[in-house]
């Protein structure tokens, strides 16, 4: 029998639960209803509602067919693949499963997602980056729908002041996919009854996307804060950084000045300098200028990252910053009169106190186990009042005396053999010694973060002195630092040393 | 409260005949039991069907003025056993929940009722959870069916057909004695559509009268001699009579085309993926119009001898679409066809998958495969796929993530294994017993604990084995909806008469969290039409449990040290930790409205949420692997020295604050902050407000010149 020419137009609604893709199908189904379709729809409840992804379908179909049929239509309860119109995706990561099942075919389907990213579980639980490839669900969009239409609806929401709900649907109207004019969409959202006006606001918004075809949303790119004058006091530092370095360093070695400067004082910084002039003179030794002086370029960003090592201090700096209450106050949408209180959640143990004493002093602290009752406990610090900014900011003050303390010391006796490995390394090695700058990533955080993040970095570094002089050291590293960041536990990295053992 | 009210969608339930009714098929179904004038009404909730509970519990008033009783059911058990009112008396009720494991709950009184049979008509109504979105073992009810003698519909997935056959069911069930079961998959659950109503009924004899009058018949018990008597009834006058029914009635349908040497038998609620498949190869149109002669099962046990031979007589191959396993149907048919020594070919489970869910793409598959084989005249009409389409690799497979379900936005369970995970490092790893319910999200990342699952509430009888002379102990998991359901017994009495020494952790969240939020006997709210408040730790005590605690699930550290002294203690015998806070999910739907009013009311209100520091953020994201909020997530360093991404808190948090006790309790990092938002004022909030602004202020601009002369 011959296909008749009715036939029902179908969309695939992909949403993440608690993202209004409910509402949405609803109001696709209306909008339908008013436009002269007999409309269903059907989805998947249920568990997949606690944060998991969930697809509702809805099936069109011209009530002017059905009056001259005389018949009812037959509609399917899931999309098949090849047979979907449309598809609205909440979110990247929805619209490439929606190319995943098979959604999307270039005859047919106009695919419409939302750019953002909502990241999943797996992605954020790695230890270090774990996010997937955007970029790649973005071109295949591109290559398999008829017409792929993306942009940051979740932004577009937040401009309109509502939610992504009211983006989708005003993406659908404004892509043209189906047949059902501008002001039906608008008069579904005001028969709902609900924020009417901001949801107005979002459709207009996202309708005119959609339409113009933003291939996505060019969020605008934050301005490059302007480059301050240099102050006379620094002149001669920066202009170091032009005279000793390699041009490809420069940009990290202005970072990293800016950094040790702010974090102890001008002396610091020249020896930030100090060193990396030592490392260039190696990499120019070992012929740097033919690996594009990879060795500088890494020595100045993990340098700089492992001189600004993060103590009491140092956080108690960062946290009674003007600039710091300007950011919390946008990060939380403020409004600009808003009384707001801000508390920290700090934890210092028995440790990090005698850490910020000089030696013998910290070390008899430390010895007095009778104090650690008084530092079992975290502490809600309340920078927004007279009393924790002034503990806080006395805190801060120490950093003056923070080339006393026994952290120091021990950071900078770490720093010195891990400069010293990479200057017996970088002459032979020269790959591995750039591995061995890399290694500082694994050195970071506070507390028991940094003791794992220590304890592997020194595993490594073992694992590397019993194998000095031997091959393929540059492949074994980096393969060692991955493993370090495979699991808290540090199962891989035991795993892989006995591998390489 | 449940988490969706349908207040409004009930009032459509009130609509007569001629009207049309639009809606969803759940409330289709309930507005098919007013019109088909039952008594009585129970269940227990749980997707795909929680939404028919909530229907049924907000529609109180409506069945109230039709002399219907609705029952919240403590479990299936229970609801199955209220059948027992249609048992002696011509009172037509109805059942519901969530399959295949409330028919497991509920196999008990089932049986008892399908052996004595009914006089009023008696309907299970089952949502079958199966395939896509299903959180269950994947069995089919159709065994059940199948073993206790119960009919079992599956209608074509409209709302006419779905109607139309609750209606026919309950006479279905009063001509053959015997109960029935509607079957509705997951979508037809939440399918929406439109139907001609007709008037609701009500009963001409009421559950009233049955209590007034009192009627006894012994045959209708099973005890010897009556269950003998039950098995040859079964067989020699109820199967028939329903046989009868079905065919006079035409329950199953013959649609198509009536010529050629081919055809295709469905379960109804196949038919419409089905005819897609058809129309998709150029065999069907849109309105289901096509020549291959399709046999729809809207009933499919028991199967009608008579119409399968006469489908089959005339054609070489059959096409069968049977989904689930094993495949019941297909062993049937078979038999039928060897019984009445007919050739045809039936084709079943050798083209289609033996196991899973038959989507759209499934039965398009299985449908090619059968045209091209079976049915060449067919297939020579059909615009058939290219047969080497799907040898192509799934696209993007390696890159989009799975999304597995997980805590809410501020969930109080979270804490609960937080705790865990501290005290398995102080402690070393114990055995995790899990439950039904939210809390066994804990199963998947970030917490990745729990061992087992054997059924809802049966979290504490998992563990029962393990009363070793051991160094660790076990723990195991229950909700406070599984406590209620069975746990109450099959756990806490068990543990305690047997002198279980495991640990049990009861999450008290005052709801039926998982199921959708319904009340039970422990939650905190006020209803309408139940009672509540009945603390668990009464009944826990009432049974003899001894060792109770009851920690705020919030308060981190008291959780770790009250689970550390569980597991170390002296004290023998079941130790149970009573961890209660609010479902989240809940009390935002009751607090923020009032929130809301009262900052547009003037009064002074304060909301709390957390932020992360991007300054002192390691970027090593601990805090998401030990509590993994949803607001907890990702964005990028803004630091240009370090490429891992950092963390942030979005906007929709809640403000619990288990992110910074975590911070503290696991000694993580000091950038968590709690930032407390005052919304109108106080003339005190301002005036010292001034006075901080005006001292930091100072300060701040002072560090801030400080830090210029050097900044570049």
């Amino acid at each position: 029998m011959a296909q008749d020419a009715a036939r029902p137009l179908n969309i695939a609604i992909m949403a993440l639960g608690g993202q209004g893709g409910g509402v949405m199908a609803d109001w696709t189904v209306r909008a339908g209803e008013l436009a002269g379709f007999r409309a269903q729809l059907t989805s998947v409840q249920g568990v997949a509602q606690r944060t998991g992804a969930t697809i509702y379908y809805v099936e069109l179909f011209p009530e002017t067919a059905i009056a001259a049929k005389g018949k009812e239509p037959v509609l399917a309860l899931m999309p098949v693949p090849g047979d979907v119109d449309v598809v609205v995706a909440s979110e990247l990561m929805e619209a490439g499963r929606a190319i995943m099942r098979g959604f999307v075919t270039p005859e047919r389907t106009i695919l419409i997602g939302s750019t953002h990213r909502v990241y999943a579980i797996a992605e954020k639980i790695a230890m270090s980056d774990g996010r997937a490839d955007g970029g790649a669900v973005a071109e295949s969009a591109q290559a398999r729908a008829k017409r792929w239409i993306g942009f940051d609806m979740d932004q577009t929401a937040r401009e309109g002041g509502s939610v992504i709900s009211a983006a989708m649907f005003g993406a659908l109207a404004g892509s043209g996919a189906l047949p059902i004019p501008r002001e039906v969409f608008e008069q579904v959202i005001r028969e709902s009854g609900f924020a009417i006006e901001p949801n107005l606001r979002t459709f207009a918004l996202a309708y005119n996307r959609a339409r113009d075809g933003h291939p996505s949303s060019a969020a605008a790119a934050p301005a490059e804060p302007a480059a301050l004058p240099v102050p006379p006091a620094v002149t001669p530092l920066v202009a170091r950084i032009a005279a000793e370095l390699p041009f490809i360093a420069r940009e990290f070695a202005t970072e990293g000045l800016r950094r040790t400067i702010d974090y102890q004082d001008l002396a610091y910084g020249a020896l930030y300098l100090d060193r990396l002039r030592a490392v260039a003179e190696w990499d120019a030794a070992a012929g740097g200028s033919g690996k594009r002086h990879e060795l500088v370029r890494e020595a100045a960003r993990h340098l700089a990252l492992w001189m600004t090592f993060e103590d009491t201090n140092r956080v108690a700096e960062l946290k009674t910053r003007g600039s710091r209450f300007e950011r919390f106050r946008s990060e939380i949408n403020a409004a600009p009169d808003q009384i707001v209180a801000v508390t920290e959640f700090m934890h210092p143990r028995l440790e990090e106190v005698a850490d910020s004493l000089p030696p013998a002093l910290g070390q008899w602290v430390s010895r007095q186990r009778w104090l650690g009752r008084f530092f079992a406990k975290g502490r809600q610090v309340r920078t927004s009042s007279l009393r924790g900014y002034a503990m806080l900011r006395l805190l801060a003050a120490g950093a003056r005396w923070r080339r006393s303390t026994i952290r120091y010391a021990r950071e900078n006796a770490a720093i010195e053999a891990w400069l010293e490995r990479v200057r017996a390394c970088a002459a032979s090695d020269y790959a591995a010694a750039v591995e061995l700058l890399r290694c500082q990533k694994l050195v970071r955080g506070y507390s028991d973060t940094h003791a794992r993040g220590s304890a592997n970095f020194a595993r490594i570094m073992a694992a590397y002195d019993a194998r000095q002089g031997k091959t393929g050291l540059a492949p074994l590293l980096r393969r060692l630092r991955d493993a370090a960041l495979a699991d808290e536990k540090g199962a891989k990295l035991t795993e892989m040393l006995e591998e390489a053992a | 409260m449940a988490e969706r009210s349908f207040a409004k969608e009930v009032e459509k339930l009130r609509i007569g005949s001629g009207e049309e009714f639009a809606g969803e098929g759940i409330l289709a179904v309930t507005k098919a039991l007013l019109q088909s004038g039952i008594s009585y009404v129970g269940g227990y909730q749980g997707s795909p069907i929680s939404h028919l509970l909530d229907v049924l519990a907000d529609a109180q008033e409506i069945m109230g003025e039709l002399g219907i009783r609705f029952e919240a059911s403590a479990s299936e058990a229970s609801a199955a056993a209220m059948l027992a009112a249609s048992v002696n008396y011509p009172l037509r009720g109805a059942v519901a929940w969530k399959s295949v494991v409330g028919t497991n709950v509920a196999s008990d009184a089932l049986s008892n009722v399908a052996s004595g049979g009914v006089t009023g008509g008696a309907m299970i109504i089952v949502g079958e959870d199966y395939g896509e979105g299903s959180s269950i073992m994947q069995e089919r009810t159709h065994a059940f069916a199948m073993k206790s003698q119960i009919w079992l519909l599956d209608p074509r997935p409209n709302l006419p057909s779905i109607v139309n056959m609750v209606e026919k069911g309950f006479e279905l069930s009063e001509a053959s004695n015997t109960p029935v079961m509607l079957e509705l998959r997951v979508r037809s659950c939440h399918l929406y559509g439109r139907f001609e109503a007709k008037d609701n009924v009500r009963p001409a004899f009421g559950l009233k009268d049955a209590m007034e009058h009192p009627h006894r018949d012994t045959d209708r018990i099973v005890l010897p001699p009556a269950n003998f008597l039950h098995e040859r009834e079964k067989i020699a006058q109820r199967w028939p009579a329903a046989v009868k029914f079905i065919r006079e009635n035409r329950l199953n349908e013959f649609l198509g085309g009536h010529t050629g040497d081919c055809g295709i038998i469905v379960q109804g609620g196949m038919y419409n993926n089905l005819i897609r498949a058809l129309e998709l190869v150029g065999l069907a149109n849109s309105f289901g119009e096509t020549e291959i002669p399709i046999y729809v099962l809207n009933v499919t046990y028991p199967l009608i001898d008579s119409e399968v031979v006469g489908f089959c007589a005339d054609k070489k191959a059959v096409f069968l679409i049977e989904e689930g396993q094993p495949e019941f149907i297909e062993h049937s048919l078979n038999t039928i066809l060897r019984r009445a020594d007919l050739q045809t070919r039936l084709v079943g489970k050798e083209t289609l998958p033996l196991a899973g869910e038959y989507t759209g793409k499934v039965i398009s598959d299985g449908l090619a495969r059968f045209l091209r084989e079976h049915a060449p005249a067919f297939a020579a009409k059909a615009n058939l796929p290219d047969q080497n389409i799907g040898a192509n690799q799934i696209p993007l497979a390696d890159v989009v993530p799975a999304r597995p379900s997980g805590f809410c936005t501020g969930c109080p369970e979270r804490p609960i294994f937080t705790a865990m995970k501290l005290v398995e490092k102080e402690i070393g790893e114990f055995h995790v017993s899990g439950d039904i319910g939210c809390h066994i999200f804990s199963i998947l990342p970030p917490f990745n604990l729990g061992n087992t699952t054997m059924g809802y509430g049966l979290g504490m009888a998992g563990a029962s084995a393990f009363q070793a002379d051991a160094s660790q102990r076990t723990v195991s998991v229950m909700g406070d909806g599984g406590f209620w359901h069975n746990g109450l017994t099959s756990g806490v009495g068990h543990a305690v008469f047997n002198r279980n020494d495991g640990v049990t952790i009861l999450v008290d969240n005052g709801y039926s969290a998982a199921t959708g939020g319904q009340d039970i006997l422990s939650s905190r709210a006020t209803n309408r039409t139940r009672t509540t408040k009945h603390p668990m730790e009464n009944a826990i005590r009432g049974v003899g449990g001894e060792w109770v605690r009851t920690v705020r699930s919030y308060d981190l550290d008291a959780m770790t040290r009250t689970l550390t002294e569980a597991m170390t203690t002296d004290f023998k015998g079941p130790k149970i930790i009573i961890a209660e806070s609010e479902c989240m999910l809940n009390k935002q739907r009751r607090v923020k409205p009032l929130f809301n009013k009262a900052v547009k009311a003037g009064e002074r209100v304060v909301k709390e949420r957390f932020g992360v520091d991007a300054d002192t953020c390691s970027g090593d994201h601990s805090c998401i692997r030990l509590s993994g909020c949803p607001t907890l997530t990702l964005k990028d360093n803004p630091d240009p020295l370090r490429d891992d991404p950092i963390v942030q808190v979005l906007d929709d948090c809640v403000g619990c604050g288990h992110c910074g006790e975590t911070a503290h309790a696991a000694v993580l990092c000091p950038s968590f902050y709690r930032a407390d938002m005052v919304f109108n004022p106080s003339r005190w909030d301002r005036l010292r407000q001034r006075l901080r602004d005006s001292v930091i202020g100072f300060f701040q601009a002072r560090a801030a010149r400080r830090r210029a002369q050097f900044a570049f």
